[in-house]
């Protein structure tokens, strides 16, 4: 039986190894924020973290994540209040919603690795993610007020750094 | 039986719009108090007050209101909330919403039944819903008036609290509900004769509140159907056959499947509602294993009817249904077009089509059914709860009334969950290994099987007199029926020529405000169509290709006559006779997004250009008012830029100006979708497109800048939702024109067809 490594907490999976991420997560740990949507990795709405990257959980084989570190949208921040998170709560970003998780952890993904994207950075890096409520203007000023915040947090928090 | 299961009474069965208004006279509008406490309740702790249906307030005081709309991502039940609160005087922080279930209760006011499209929800739950919370605020003030001591008309109600401003007393909601002196009841007269607050004392409505579902659908909390989990749950995938309908199975060899650990059962669905055809569903203890079981089914069937139907044998059934003289019915018949060309100084025709498009919300369709005790449970977010519980009981062989529809969130829905089929491979597989089963389609399940918006045929007749003026119009629209495919009779209008029941649902938008003095409409079902790819309502639906040919129609009669295309409209919406206050919203519209774009201001560069559309959509009698600019670039290669797209849109009152430019914004990006990303096809019965490398919605990288304007000029609110879909490709079309003088006139727009059009 594998054991996954998410969010911080390592859980038996009773799934053979060739068994798409995405339903192990689903169903096995009956952790539901993260979505089936195409099974081709088209939409990215099953976006999920391994080791800090954003891959499509229904293109990742539960036998190749084994040891691996595991972030689903349950996990990005302990109270949900990721900085994206909340700016996806300010700019009133999701309609039907369904999308949305795998667009945060794309998003997430990008944030932590470049904290002050262009908007076309911003575009390269979610073109793969589908919304069909086409919530897409919201999306990017989202990513926008979130990398913000979150320059401003770290500027804040070195600022208080002793030196 | 259940309690709730008493409550569902025999109109459920009976799917006539008919009883649906009776059954609304005799049960919609009555506050049902439930809440009243027996004597043992009384002693124990105190109980919530329900004033209406629609809401509960509890002790604690929060407000659950209990929405019977299919929430989709428009925020319904946070703007049901946000109407109830305006007259409970309710604090919003303490607001809550909560899905109804198909009890008939919960039936929509006006239509009497538990369905969600239209852009009709606002509009027809408006009065209703201010009505219960005016009863409920009246209520509690009695309440709190008998306990202070002090006359009701002096209480001042806001945000939760009841103030004596003279003494200075006052209580909370919760403080009133705790006393159990709520009690004040009203006959559905009484309610009537409430008299609501007007605009100017609004407090809530027309502030961009913070919509209650959005947190949960940050941290993936919020439920969909999909997410449904209950104990001793098997999974079920389906095997659909090559052809879209009519195939039949003629054998199934599970042996295969047999050796897929955890495999359960192959079912064969019979199914008597009409919703499926050939489909086999593949049972077992986890969905991973499931679609392994059904990828190892080996299925033989016979194609049906169908299986060697394509686009082209469709669209070449709709050119001869047309050209038959007693094709169809009328649903428009003024005047005499026939006659007028005979004057006319210029007669125009023009075909125009829209493909197959496919629905593709982002959650595939799914359902999970449940058999416990006498009662057949059905978990699944649905656009339709009241036929959708009747066809779940057809697959199930029981009586509707037996069935409880647990409503979800929708991860989409754009009409697709009006539909049904889903609930049969659910319910027949749960029956037949007495277990719930919880049944996904694929994204391949679910583009094959959708209930497309029909492929169709438009052919437009007009002619003008000597000073350019348009005196007659003929429009035949072949299409697929998709509300036909309901039985249910009172969904379809009388046609004016009195030949029978009509789908308005294909001809809606064609009965316009501009004022043509012969003017006729012919709706003509497409029979092969209707039979080969069942159809379904998409957003907008009908205006969504009657429009394209109407806007694109006036555009090429504005040409011909040498007139400025906003102009020319701008001259027929003049207001005359029926077209009286519509014809001037929806010209105002047209002027707010020829202004805010700057519409003929400024020289364009070369190759680009602006292109204007109108439209009223969805029904005469429902519509809202929308006009569009688009500014786009072509390319010498045939290539369209949009570069933006200015939308005015008059939506009376606004309850939500956020949410009206979500909704509006999102609706243009589907308009601009469908006009030039998404496009599906049949061939050999089937639709070709599988996924979404095929069938292709637009992404962030293709969205134009999107500019909105709102007019909310005090009229009664109008729906959102939708109209914004409809205007967009024909104003692209036009803009196309206007930069390259290439008339498109087939949707999806592609760069070939636009290069070919040049050359012409």
């Amino acid at each position: 039986m594998p054991t996954l490594t998410i969010n911080g907490r390592s859980m038996p999976v009773d799934a053979a190894n060739d068994t798409p991420l995405l339903w192990a997560i689903r169903e096995q740990l009956q952790m539901t924020g993260t979505k089936f949507g195409c099974g081709a990795g088209l939409c990215g709405a099953c976006t999920v973290h391994v080791n800090g990257e954003a891959v499509r959980s229904c293109q990742t084989m539960v036998g190749d994540v084994a040891g691996k570190k595991i972030t689903t949208i349950e996990g990005l921040a302990p109270k949900g209040d990721h900085p994206l998170q909340k700016a996806w709560i300010a700019e009133q970003v999701p309609q039907c919603g369904y999308c949305q998780s795998g667009q945060i952890m794309q998003a997430a993904s990008l944030l932590a690795k470049n904290p002050n994207p262009t908007k076309d950075e911003v575009v390269a890096h979610m073109d793969g993610n589908l919304c069909r409520c086409m919530t897409y203007s919201r999306i990017q000023k989202a990513i926008m007020r979130a990398a913000t915040e979150m320059r401003t947090a770290s500027a804040t928090s070195s600022e208080r750094r002793p030196t | 039986m259940n309690k709730h299961v008493n409550n569902v009474a025999a109109e459920t069965t009976d799917l006539s719009r008919r009883s649906f208004l009776v059954g609304t006279a005799a049960t919609g509008l009555v506050l049902g108090y439930a809440g009243v406490p027996g004597i043992g309740e009384a002693i124990a702790a105190p109980s919530s007050f329900e004033p209406s249906v629609w809401y509960a307030i509890a002790p604690d005081g929060l407000v659950t209101v209990t929405c019977g709309k299919a929430d989709m991502g428009q925020h319904i039940a946070s703007t049901m909330a946000q109407i109830v609160a305006e007259e409970l005087g309710a604090k919003w922080s303490d607001m809550r919403v909560n899905l109804a279930s198909n009890d008939p209760r919960f039936n929509d006011p006006v239509l009497g039944a538990q369905i969600t499209g239209g852009s009709w929800s606002t509009m027809m739950n408006f009065d209703a819903m201010s009505r219960a919370g005016a009863a409920g605020r009246m209520a509690l003030t009695e309440g709190a008036a008998a306990t202070m001591g002090v006359p009701a008309s002096e209480l001042v109600v806001r945000d939760s609290m009841i103030s004596h401003p003279k003494s200075k007393k006052q209580m909370s909601f919760a403080d009133v509900v705790k006393s159990g002196k709520a009690t004040k009841t009203f006959t559905p007269d009484q309610l009537k004769a409430i008299k609501l607050k007007t605009p100017d004392q609004y407090t809530m409505i027309g502030v961009s509140v913070p919509q209650l579902d959005i947190p949960s659908k940050t941290n993936g909390t919020a439920k969909y159907g999909i997410d449904v989990m209950l104990p001793g749950m098997a999974y079920g995938a389906v095997v659909t056959p090559p052809v879209r309908f009519g195939a039949t199975v003629k054998s199934v060899d599970d042996s295969a499947a047999k050796k897929v650990p955890g495999f359960i059962k192959a079912v064969t669905l019979d199914d008597k509602t009409g919703s499926t055809s050939g489909w086999v569903v593949a049972v077992a203890n986890t969905y991973a294993n499931a679609k392994k079981a059904a990828a190892a089914l080996k299925v033989a069937y016979d194609g049906g009817p169908n299986a060697k139907v394509s686009s082209e044998t469709l669209l070449d059934e709709a050119k001869r249904l047309q050209k038959l003289e007693d094709s169809g019915q009328f649903f428009v018949k003024d005047g005499d077009p026939n006659a007028a060309f005979g004057t006319a100084a210029k007669v125009l025709e023009a075909e125009y089509t829209t493909s197959i498009n496919i629905h593709a919300p982002m959650e595939p369709m799914n359902a999970t059914a449940e058999f416990k005790g006498d009662i057949l449970h059905i978990y699944s977010g649905n656009q339709f709860a009241t036929r959708s519980g009747a066809i779940a009981a057809g697959a199930a062989g029981i009586d509707p009334k037996f069935v409880v529809m647990h409503q979800m969130w929708l991860g989409g829905g754009f009409g697709r969950r009006l539909d049904a089929d889903m609930m049969v491979p659910a319910v027949q597989a749960a029956k037949a290994i007495g277990k719930p089963v919880k049944v996904i389609y694929t994204r391949e399940n679910d583009m094959t099987m959708d209930y497309s918006r029909p492929l169709t045929y438009q052919k437009v007749k007009a002619g003008v007199d000597g000073d350019g003026k348009l005196i007659a119009l003929s429009h035949d629209v072949v299409s697929a029926w998709p509300t036909a495919r309901w039985g249910i009779p009172d969904f379809l209008s009388p046609s004016v020529d009195k030949k029978g029941p009509l789908d308005a649902f294909t001809v809606n938008g064609a009965d316009f405000f501009y004022t043509v003095p012969n003017h006729y409409v012919r709706a003509i079902k497409n029979e092969m169509a209707h039979n080969a790819t069942p159809s379904g309502q998409l957003r907008s639906v009908a205006p969504g290709w009657t429009f394209w040919a109407i806007e694109s129609m006036i555009d090429e009669i504005a040409a011909a006559a040498g007139k400025d295309p906003a102009q020319f409209r701008i001259a027929l919406l003049d207001g005359k006779g029926k077209n009286d206050g519509g014809a001037q919203r929806l010209r105002n519209t047209l002027l707010a997004a020829m202004g805010l774009s700057g519409y003929g201001t400024r020289q364009l560069p070369k190759g680009e250009g602006m292109g204007v559309a109108c439209v009223s959509s969805q029904e005469r009698a429902t519509a809202s008012w929308t006009a569009c600019v688009a500014h786009v670039a072509v390319a010498a290669s045939g290539e369209v830029t949009v570069k933006k797209l200015t939308v005015a849109t008059d939506v009376g009152t606004q309850v939500h100006p956020d949410n009206i430019r979500a909704q509006v914004e999102g609706a243009a990006l589907w308009g601009l979708s469908l006009a030039m990303y998404e496009k599906a096809t049949l061939k050999d019965g089937g639709i070709e497109q599988t996924n979404f490398d095929s069938y292709t919605p637009l992404r962030m990288s293709q969205m134009p800048e999107v500019a909105v304007a709102v007019i909310a000029n005090g009229e009664k609110a109008t729906g959102v939702g939708e109209p914004a879909v409809t205007v967009v490709a024909p104003a692209i079309g036009n803009a196309i024109f206007n930069a390259s003088g290439a008339r498109v006139r087939a949707l999806p727009i592609t760069a070939e067809a636009v290069k070919g059009a040049m050359k012409a």
